[in-house]
């Protein structure tokens, strides 16, 4: 029964994953661009959570909210004042940027608020225990489950039904033949990053709710570990990042259970070595030949 | 032609590259509801007089006036939304895309509702996505791929293919429409209908064309003038039998006489 237990915090922790996972994939989609400050929008919003909770005293939906309306802004701004500039420079350019924007937004925040952890209070929502086919599961355990799957339903929504979706799709598939048939892709661009870094948000404000413990340098290890499951599921491909996070959630989980815990963070480069060795374009990716 | 107000006005349009000067000097005045061609040799600047036009390059020199509204320095999407659309003379549809969503994304600028309404679900996105759906199944229907519109645009034929860019092209709602090589790589019989559907929704959307084709029985038989294009200068334009005949386009085409 442990093992149901094991599962169920696995997909929990991986639901996180693929929340930030989904951001990877969407950026990299449409801009090619691995975003490596991803995982420090994911720790800004874990403090705007935070802060609304404790100096707002917001509830928790509200406090999600704030969360990510704050990464949607801060989002746009990172991609128009660091990648804009470099749209049509080298990828390695623009990759090398993100990696100094990361520094730049770890090394700021700590700069100017300090670098203590912080803890978000324990009552934020309901805990109880629920017990099913005998193994004991935490109730935030499974709402943060229901957030995450509501909050990617929604992304499948605006990226299949509406508008901007299409525009995403079209733009990501061809971006100068989409700006010739009349959309406006700087302003598509900037709509990727807002939403993909709200989805960071709000995956921060749930880890702060589950763990705890925050601190400035907290985005790096998930957001390493969300660009694991990105790769893991084939990155540009929305499914691909939501099944890549929850696999690596569960197999960290198992790793943990049988007794390899000190392994834990490890197993996920593991899985993304074995993945770049043998799988490439990941579990959704198609391999591409190119045609002579 | 009547001395009206040309809805296209282009004058002394050029362009460098570098050292390069790819177009130079160039004139060219569309009226309402015109069909006219492009030729030229291969290389003889065509398809970079079409970028000029849409935004994708900007002019080095001169101006490109549409109606009252100066194109020159507006990015494309604009440029898209002011009337000018475009196909391509290799195929650039949205592959991963269903043949109905190709439509939808050229047809968005003119639809109104926000991507707010949208994910709170007002009534304005309802209405708004369906007519949409209605107006890029009419443009379907026109050009016979409804019974495509589900399937991923990179797996159809060729042909049709070539179709749907025109589809998606006038979905943008356009006053000039600019066809890339339209019948490239059709045969002949393709071709004709295609030539026929062309006139035919010139008719009914009241569009200026201006069209590229290498198949010069093709221009000569649809079009009412043709500007010649060498070298990146226009060496000639006049109707189609002014141009049969004229010597300059004979020798860009052929080579000078050996004597």
């Amino acid at each position: 029964m442990e093992y149901v237990q094991q599962l169920v915090n696995g997909i929990s922790v991986g639901s996180i994953y693929a929340l930030i996972a989904l951001g990877y994939t969407m950026v990299y989609g449409i801009v090619k661009l691995i975003n490596f400050a991803h995982g420090d929008v994911f720790m800004v919003g874990s403090f705007v959570g935070f802060y609304s909770i404790t100096v707002l005293h917001l509830p928790f939906v509200a406090a999600l909210l704030v969360s990510m309306v704050v990464c949607a802004i801060f989002g746009m701004l990172i991609e128009r004042i660091a990648y804009k500039p470099l749209r049509n420079a080298t990828r390695i350019a623009a990759l090398i940027t993100a990696i100094g924007v990361s520094l730049l937004i770890e090394y700021g925040f700590i700069y100017v608020r300090g670098a203590q952890l912080e803890a978000y209070p324990r009552d934020v929502l309901p805990d109880f225990k629920i017990n099913l086919f005998g193994a004991e599961i935490e109730s935030q355990a499974i709402l943060i489950l229901g957030v995450s799957i509501a909050l990617m339903i929604l992304l499948q929504f605006i990226v299949h039904k509406t508008k901007m979706g299409k525009s995403m799709r079209a733009v990501s598939y061809d971006a100068e033949a989409a700006q010739l048939m009349g959309i406006n892709v700087n302003r598509t661009i900037s709509y990727t990053f807002a939403i993909g870094s709200a989805l960071a948000g709000a995956a921060g404000v749930i880890f702060g709710v589950y763990y705890t413990k925050i601190e400035p340098l907290m985005g790096i290890i998930p957001g390493l570990k969300a660009f694991v499951a990105a790769v893991l599921g084939g990155i540009g491909i929305l499914p691909g990042a939501m099944v890549g996070g929850l696999l690596l959630g569960v197999i960290e989980s198992f790793v943990s259970a049988i007794g390899f815990s000190l392994w834990r963070d490890g197993a996920a480069f593991i899985v993304l070595i074995l993945i770049l060795v043998f799988m490439p374009s990941g579990l959704f990716g198609k391999n591409r030949r190119e045609k002579v | 032609m009547d001395k009206a107000k040309p809805l296209l006005n282009v004058e002394n349009l050029g362009i460098s590259f570098g050292g390069l000067r790819a177009v130079q000097g160039v004139d060219l005045q569309l009226f309402s509801k015109e069909m006219v061609g492009l030729i030229g040799p291969n290389g003889a600047g065509k398809t970079t007089f079409f970028n000029m036009l849409t935004g994708v390059y900007e002019p080095t020199e001169g101006t490109i006036m549409l109606g009252n509204r100066k194109l020159n320095g507006l990015s494309p999407y604009k440029i898209t939304q002011g009337g000018i659309s475009r196909t391509f003379q290799n195929i650039r549809l949205f592959g991963e895309l269903s043949v109905i969503d190709n439509v939808k994304v050229a047809y968005h600028s003119q639809a109104k509702h926000s991507l707010l309404s949208s994910i709170i679900r007002l009534p304005q996105h309802f209405n708004g996505e369906r007519e949409m759906e209605e107006k890029a199944l009419a443009f379907l229907e026109i050009f016979q791929l409804q019974r495509f519109k589900d399937e991923k645009a990179k797996n159809l034929p060729y042909g049709q293919q070539r179709r749907l860019e025109i589809a998606r092209a006038l979905a943008a709602s356009p006053k000039l429409l600019l066809l890339d090589e339209p019948a490239a790589g059709m045969n002949p019989q393709e071709t004709k209908e295609l030539m026929n559907l062309i006139a035919l929704i010139r008719e009914t959307f009241e569009l200026t064309v201006l069209l590229i084709e290498h198949d010069m029985p093709l221009v000569m038989g649809v079009c009412e003038r043709i500007y010649v294009l060498d070298h990146g200068q226009l060496i000639a334009q006049g109707t189609p039998t002014e141009i049969k005949n004229n010597p300059k386009v004979i020798e860009a085409y052929l080579g000078e006489e050996v004597s």
